[in-house]
This record gives structure tokens, C-alpha cells and sequence, in this order.
């Protein structure tokens, strides 16, 4: 029920958006892979050369739960959590944050109260303790005020987390996990960077001996594609739902 | 006022495992049945390959009754009981066998007779003191034509390693004599399962692949597995995974005597005056309908088995539908399979497409496979080396102390691991206690008004004393296979709410201890009959719903039987 939220928001931006421009725009920031979904299964085309990051970056991303604020203030926290480094790009370019603002307007709505006050005690936190909010801290600073409200020390003393901060920091790390290791459907995983960077290769419906022992053999290439790209499923995630039958009549 | 519905002759509560399979006997013996069902029909289109609509987001498709009633919990009677968070069972067509492992096991012998052979092997007083374990009032060879019949009525894959008395060395050389081997051979092993057999044998153990409701191979014109990773709480989308749902369910719906009624909730079974029962009265859109039947079986989950009943007080029975010995809700037990163990290996398992049914198990240290003369238990688990992957997941593992949890170096732990560890499953005797119970709570309501089940229940020392000695033979087995780091989870404590419910409404002679018969019918209600785990006294050390499946075709083939001096 809730989660037809990804699609609504879709649709919506695309009314929102003027002509092929804004709807290139909503859909990628909604990470409806702008993908064709004409991809072949057996696609060998390498991570990242799909859809041009610099696209990516550059279109703005229309938050529907979050204020820009939050929304920036969330990214520089993901950043961290999962960076850009030699190892590739991180949680930020892969649309973590784009995934949790869209989740907080359906299936994580229940936490939508728990983002905006965490993400207001962890500001307060940060000017009491280190004198500047979080963004203008210097990289060590950021990482020792992280490192506080995962162990719990941020909590209480005027910061005002509800609960223990460490709830908080778990709450985010996970949700961050989800948006850059998710299915792209929803929003994150852009690029199917998640998966690239731990080596998933890819949903598939059918895994033969053949590809199993190609994936053994360090062969098998990375399928690009969400699982629904695939006609097989219904996207829909309550049937209209039909009684089959009524009692005995 | 209830809407009063045409008779039928007999109503099952519940399509799920049990309910779904005694559907196929009663119409096959030219009886009308209604199937009432809280869920709704799902079918292979709506299990996507989704791990965040399978996993993270627990099914929200689905319709959730029992999310609505999740039981509270305590460890003992002075503590005050808690709510937990979602129940780990499903509503739907087909029940939790729409996304479960679906691992088919039949207990093994010794699982019967528990307390004859530990006191005939070791002396009485090695059954744990409070335990309530009485020996089944029959043995495995009484269930075996019916585990036969389930087995190849649904399709189970798997190796034999006892075909009528002749041991094959590639399958289970513990397991009981079964007079035909399984319809489809066993789910195919990756590199590292091949690996781990290998390890298991040079430790002097008898590796063999787990039995599973799962099609290895096309069977009655279903397909075999395509091993796409998304089995685990994800729904087959070939329809390979042998659910009720797409086996014996639409074929007594063939026969038009089965009626299916969706997104029903049965709030009571109704007794005469005579204590007998005469039908159901269930909640349709908030409409109150009355279903008369001949016959009740209740047939969902155990801890709405034994709800039901309590709830369905009446004169005959004050205090709960054939309750009258106060039996229902008690020798309460939940599988312990938790008190895992998990490894890093130092190379990639690939375990990316595969299920949790696709394994090596190891029966050496399970039941009374081995010597417990100098061991301070009695019974024992069965070792499980599976394959289950997703990225979600994946990211989340541990670390083993290597690093630290976000950052640069965390991606850089996760990038060389996330395909490079394996955790155990190790399922173990679990015995019942006077003072582990089911009742109602008294505070805490579903939406409708009525009381949840209160669990009151935590593993005492023999189960304790299982877990570490099998978290032992674990880390030499992970050891031997060339893990470099190994993590052992902690022994157990307070049972939760379980996968791997059972007892309740025990099966046994005596109905001052139990509360159906050896045929699964009430000893106090003659037209009440119980199918699921919750008849089971003792677990075994391994996944229950094929004797649950196994036991509800015998109580439905006894009904169908001897129908006219039941019902008369």
C-alpha cells in the first residue's frame, strides 16, 4: 500500500517536469533507471558506462519528504558512511539520499518524525560539542562527531535526540545500506554502483549450471537490470484486491 | 447477527502447510470442505526478485493478520510479558509456504521415543528435570507411508540414505528405512558445498545434501529451480518451491469440492450444547458470517491453533474449546536454532545464486546419533551449510573485528568480503517444560478485542549444553575448510516468537496430558480435529513442516475413513 509511492512520485514529477528534459530529470531522480529497459540479460556493458555520471550529478533532484537542508545535511552524513574513494563512487552519487526521502513519503513514513528531529539534534550536537554544524566542521571533526552518535556519547545534554543517538546512526547506516544496495526501483543503487562495488552480479530469474560455473570461474559479467525491467512482475505491491469467492453462494 | 451460511462438511481453518495439504485426502474421499483463509492469493507474478520488498519490508504486500495478534513474550511467570515486533509467519493461500526454506525433512526414529530409548540407553534420570516429554503415542514407521505419500503428492528433492534398510552413503545414513527414494534428486552443490562435504569427510563425518520441497527437476509439469538467489522469504517465481498453493490446493479445488474464502478471519469454533462442534463463525470485511460444518479442523499456525481454541470458550468448555483438562497451551516449545556460527573465508563462495534448501547437513551430532554416556544432554542438531546471498544483506555482515563499520576502510572490507562468509544453521533438540506455556494475555488485544497469545517459555540447560557442543564440531568443521576468522553467537536464552512453533495441543493417549489423540482429533470435541506442529511434542533438530504435512494427511485420511461414526 504504502509503497506505491516510488511510482506516484514518478508520475508526479513527470507532470511536474516541462517535455523530454524534466522527464529525463524525474526519472532519473526517482532512479526509474534511465536504463532502457531493452537491455539484453546477458548485457557485458561495464559498471558505470550506462548513463554518464556528470548527467547524474548535475540534474537537480526534487525532494519530496526532505528540505534541502536535511537533504544536504543527510548526503554529507551518507557521504561519509559509504565515500567516494579509489574504490569508486559512494552512498551520495548512488541516490542513497534520493531512496530515503522517497521511502519517508511511504514505507519508512513511520520514520519520517525520527529523521527531522535526529537530523535537528545532530546540528545541535555539533555546534555544542565542536562550535559549527556539520558541514562546516573540519574532516576530523566530522568524523569524531560521527563516531559520537554511533557509540551512544551524543545522546542527551541539550542535543536532544529521542532516544539513544546510536538509534539514530543505526537507522541511517541501514537506510543508507538500502538506498545504495537496493533494487533501483526505488530510487537508489543508481547505476547499479551498490552492486558493482560488492560484486553482486545482478538479479537474474534463471541461474543455469553453465552460468554458475561461469560466475566460479570469475566470468560471469554483472547483469544491469532491475527486477523490474522484467515483465514477469507485478509492480503493484497490493493486488486489486478480488474475493475469489464469496462463502457458499 | 452472523449471516448463516449453507452447511458443509467439513471447515479447515487455515490454507497454510497443514490445512492445505488435508484439503487433497477429504475431496479425494468425496467430501465438501471450506477453506477459510485470512490471506489472499498470491501467484508467480507477484514474487519478484526484490530484496527489498521480500526482505527489508517483510511482505507488506501481503495481507497480515498476523502481524495484528504478534504474541507477547516473557521468560518466566514473574517477569512481565512484551510485545514483540512482526510475526515471522505469513497470511495468504498457501501460508508461510509461499516464501519459506521450504527444507522437507522427516524427523529421524529416536525423535519418537525420546523418553523409552535415552532411559533404555542411559537411565530415567537423564531426561531433564521440569521436561513434560513423553514418547509419541506411535512410531516413525506409522508416518512413514504418510511422509511417502507427501513427499511425492508435493515433490521433494533430495538422496536417499536409507532405502529399506540398505544405507547409501551419499544421503543420510541416520535417517529412518523409507521405502521409496525421493521423487527428484537432491538441489544441485556450488564450489564451496562441494568443498565442505569434502572437509566434513576428512573430519570423519557423513556430509549428504539436505531434503527440499523445492523441484530439482521439472515435476508435474512444474519446472525445476532456477536458483536466483531470492528464495529466502521470496516466493518462487516458476513455482518450483512445492507451497500447497500451487500442489494440493488447486488440485481439490479440481475436484468442486473444495471452497476457498479469502480474507476471513475466523473469531470462533461454535459447540451444541453437547460439546459438539457445529461450525465457525468468521469476520468478512467486518461482516460476521456463520460457516456450519459437520467437522472443524484447525489448521493455522500454532500459536493460532491454541489462540483459537482458548478463545472459543463456551459452556460445554469455560475455559477454551477442549480444554476442559487444561491442556491447550501447554508443552509449548520453539525449535533453538539460533546459537550460530559464522565464518570468513580468505576466498570468494559464490553464493550469490542459490537458497537456503541448497546445503550440506551433517547428521553425526543430532538426536542420539552419537554416544551421550559422558555428556551432560541428551539429543543433539544437525549442522547446515547453506547458500543465501543478497547485496542488501551482504553489506550488512560483520565485520569480525577487521573494520571498522562505515568509512573507507569498511567499503574496503566489504568490496573483498561480502561474498566470502557463511553462517550455520544448527538446528537442536528441543525439549518441553512444565514452566514453558501458551495462554492468553491478559492486557494486550488485537484490533478485533480479543487477547493475544502470551508466550512464556526459555531454553533450559539441556538445550544450552546442545549449543555449545555442536557450536564446536561447527568451528572444526569451518576450520578445516580454511575460515579464518570464526564468530560463535551467543547460547540462547528466552524463546522468541518462532518459525519453528510447536506443542500446545499435543498429540498423545493420555488426555490428562494431551489434547488430540494419536489420530490428531480431540479428545474432548468428537468432531474437532488439530493439523500443524502444535500436535508435535518433541522437534527433532530439524525444520518441521513436512511431519506437520505428513500428520495432517493421516488425521485427514482417518476422518475421511471412519466419517460416519465421527460425525454421527
Amino acid at each position: 500500500m504504502t509503497d506505491e509511492r516510488p511510482r506516484t512520485i514518478s508520475r508526479r514529477a513527470l507532470l511536474r517536469g516541462a517535455g523530454a528534459a524534466g522527464a529525463a530529470a524525474a526519472a532519473s531522480a526517482v532512479g526509474v533507471s534511465a536504463q532502457p529497459s531493452t537491455t539484453p540479460a546477458s548485457t557485458t556493458v561495464p559498471a558505470g558506462a550506462v548513463i554518464q555520471p556528470t548527467e547524474t550529478v548535475t540534474t537537480p533532484v526534487v525532494y519530496e519528504q526532505l528540505s534541502a537542508d536535511e537533504a544536504e545535511l543527510l548526503g554529507a552524513i551518507a557521504d561519509h558512511l559509504i565515500p567516494e574513494d579509489e574504490h569508486g563512487p559512494g552512498a551520495v552519487a548512488a541516490g542513497a539520499v534520493v531512496y530515503i526521502d522517497r521511502a519517508l513519503g511511504g514505507a519508512l513514513s513511520a520514520s519520517r518524525d525520527a529523521y527531522r528531529g535526529g537530523l535537528a539534534a545532530f546540528e545541535r550536537y555539533c555546534r555544542s560539542s565542536r562550535g559549527a554544524p556539520f558541514r562546516e566542521l573540519s574532516q576530523v571533526d566530522q568524523i569524531s562527531a560521527l563516531i559520537d552518535v554511533e557509540t551512544g556519547a551524543a545522546t542527551g545534554a541539550g542535543s536532544g535526540f529521542a532516544g539513544s543517538s546510536g538509534a539514530f546512526f543505526g537507522m541511517v547506516r541501514g537506510h543508507v545500506l538500502q538506498g545504495t544496495f537496493g533494487d533501483p526501483y526505488y530510487g537508489g543503487n543508481r547505476n547499479f554502483i551498490g552492486w558493482d562495488l560488492i560484486k553482486y552480479p545482478g538479479v537474474r530469474t534463471a541461474v543455469s549450471p553453465a552460468l554458475q560455473t561461469a560466475l566460479e570461474s570469475g566470468e560471469l559479467e554483472p547483469n544491469h537490470r532491475s527486477a523490474y525491467d522484467s515483465d514477469n512482475f507485478e509492480k503493484a505491491i497490493v493486488r486489486s484486491v478480488t474475493r475469489e469467492m464469496r462463502h457458499g453462494d | 447477527m452472523a449471516t448463516r451460511l449453507p452447511g458443509t462438511d467439513v471447515v479447515i481453518v487455515g490454507l497454510g502447510a497443514a490445512g492445505g495439504v488435508a484439503a487433497l485426502p477429504l475431496t479425494n474421499a468425496g467430501l465438501d470442505i471450506v477453506g477459510i483463509e485470512a490471506g489472499s492469493r498470491l501467484t508467480k507474478r507477484d514474487f519478484a526478485p526484490d530484496e527489498i520488498r521480500n526482505n527489508v519490508r517483510d511482505w507488506p504486500f501481503s495481507v497480515r493478520k498476523c502481524d495484528s495478534e504478534v504474541p507477547t513474550l516473557r521468560r518466566s511467570r514473574s517477569d512481565d510479558a512484551v510485545q514483540g515486533g512482526n510475526h515471522p509467519m505469513m497470511n495468504g493461500v498457501g501460508g508461510t509456504t509461499l516464501h519459506y526454506w521450504a527444507q522437507s525433512w522427516r524427523l529421524n526414529p529416536w525423535d519418537f521415543k525420546v523418553v523409552s530409548e535415552t532411559t533404555r540407553r542411559y537411565g530415567a534420570s537423564r531426561i531433564p528435570a521440569g521436561s513434560t516429554v513423553e514418547d509419541w503415542p506411535f512410531g516413525y514407521e506409522e508416518l512413514e507411508p504418510f511422509y511417502d505419500r507427501v513427499e511425492h503428492e508435493i515433490g521433494v528433492s533430495g538422496q536417499a540414505g536409507n532405502l529399506q534398510g540398505e544405507k547409501n552413503p551419499n544421503g543420510n545414513p541416520f535417517e529412518g528405512p523409507r521405502q521409496r527414494n525421493y521423487p527428484m534428486p537432491a538441489l544441485r552443490w556450488t564450489r564451496f558445498l562441494d568443498r565442505m562435504a569434502e572437509s566434513a569427510r576428512t573430519l570423519g563425518w557423513q556430509p549428504f545434501p539436505g531434503p527440499a520441497a523445492i523441484n530439482s527437476e521439472a515435476y508435474q509439469g512444474r519446472s525445476g529451480c532456477m536458483y536466483h538467489g531470492h528464495c529466502n522469504k521470496g516466493g518462487c517465481h516458476v513455482d518450483a518451491k512445492n507451497s500447497p498453493a500451487v500442489t494440493t490446493i488447486p488440485r481439490a479445488e479440481a475436484t468442486g469440492r473444495l471452497k476457498v474464502v479469502t480474507h476471513a478471519t475466523v473469531t470462533k469454533i461454535e459447540t451444541d450444547a453437547q460439546g459438539k462442534v457445529t461450525g465457525v463463525t468468521y469476520l468478512q470485511d467486518r461482516e460476521e458470517f456463520f460457516q456450519p460444518a459437520r467437522f472443524v479442523f484447525v489448521a493455522s499456525y500454532t500459536y493460532e491453533n491454541v489462540r483459537l481454541l482458548l478463545l472459543s470458550k463456551s459452556r460445554a468448555f469455560p475455559i477454551g474449546l477442549s480444554n476442559n483438562h487444561a491442556q491447550v497451551g501447554k508443552h509449548y516449545l520453539s525449535h533453538h536454532q539460533g546459537a550460530g556460527v559464522t565464518a570468513l573465508f580468505p576466498y570468494d563462495l559464490h553464493a550469490w545464486y542459490g537458497l537456503p534448501a541448497q546445503g550440506v547437513a551433517v547428521d553425526d551430532f543430532a538426536d542420539d546419533n552419537f554416544d551421550h554416556s559422558a555428556l551432560d544432554f541428551i539429543g543433539g542438531g544437525n549442522l547446515w551449510v547453506y547458500s543465501d546471498r543478497r547485496p542488501i544483506s551482504a553489506a550488512s555482515m560483520g565485520t569480525f573485528g577487521r573494520a571498522p563499520t562505515w568509512g573507507s576502510a569498511w567499503k574496503a572490507f566489504v568490496r573483498e568480503n561480502a561474498d566470502r562468509t557463511n553462517s550455520a544453521y544448527i538446528q537442536k533438540t528441543t525439549l518441553p517444560y512444565a514452566a514453558n506455556y501458551l495462554d492468553l494475555d491478559p492486557v494486550v488485544k488485537d484490533p478485533l478485542g480479543f487477547p493475544v497469545i502470551r508466550i512464556t517459555a526459555e531454553y533450559k540447560q539441556n538445550e544450552l549444553a546442545i549449543a555449545d557442543y555442536l557450536q564446536e564440531k561447527m568451528v572444526r568443521w569451518y576450520r578445516e575448510a580454511g575460515a579464518t576468522d570464526i564468530i560463535r553467537g551467543g547460547l540462547g536464552g528466552q524463546m522468541g516468537v518462532s518459525t519453528h512453533a510447536y506443542g500446545g495441543t499435543r498429540m498423545g493417549d493420555d488426555p490428562e496430558t494431551n489434547v488430540v489423540n494419536r489420530y490428531g482429533l480431540s479428545h474432548e470435541v468428537p468432531n474437532l480435529g488439530v493439523l500443524g506442529a502444535s500436535v508435535m511434542g518433541t522437534s527433532g533438530a530439524r525444520n518441521p513442516t513436512l511431519t506437520a504435512q505428513a500428520l495432517a494427511w493421516r488425521t485427514a485420511e482417518h476422518v475421511a475413513e471412519h466419517w460416519q461414526s465421527i460425525v454421527e
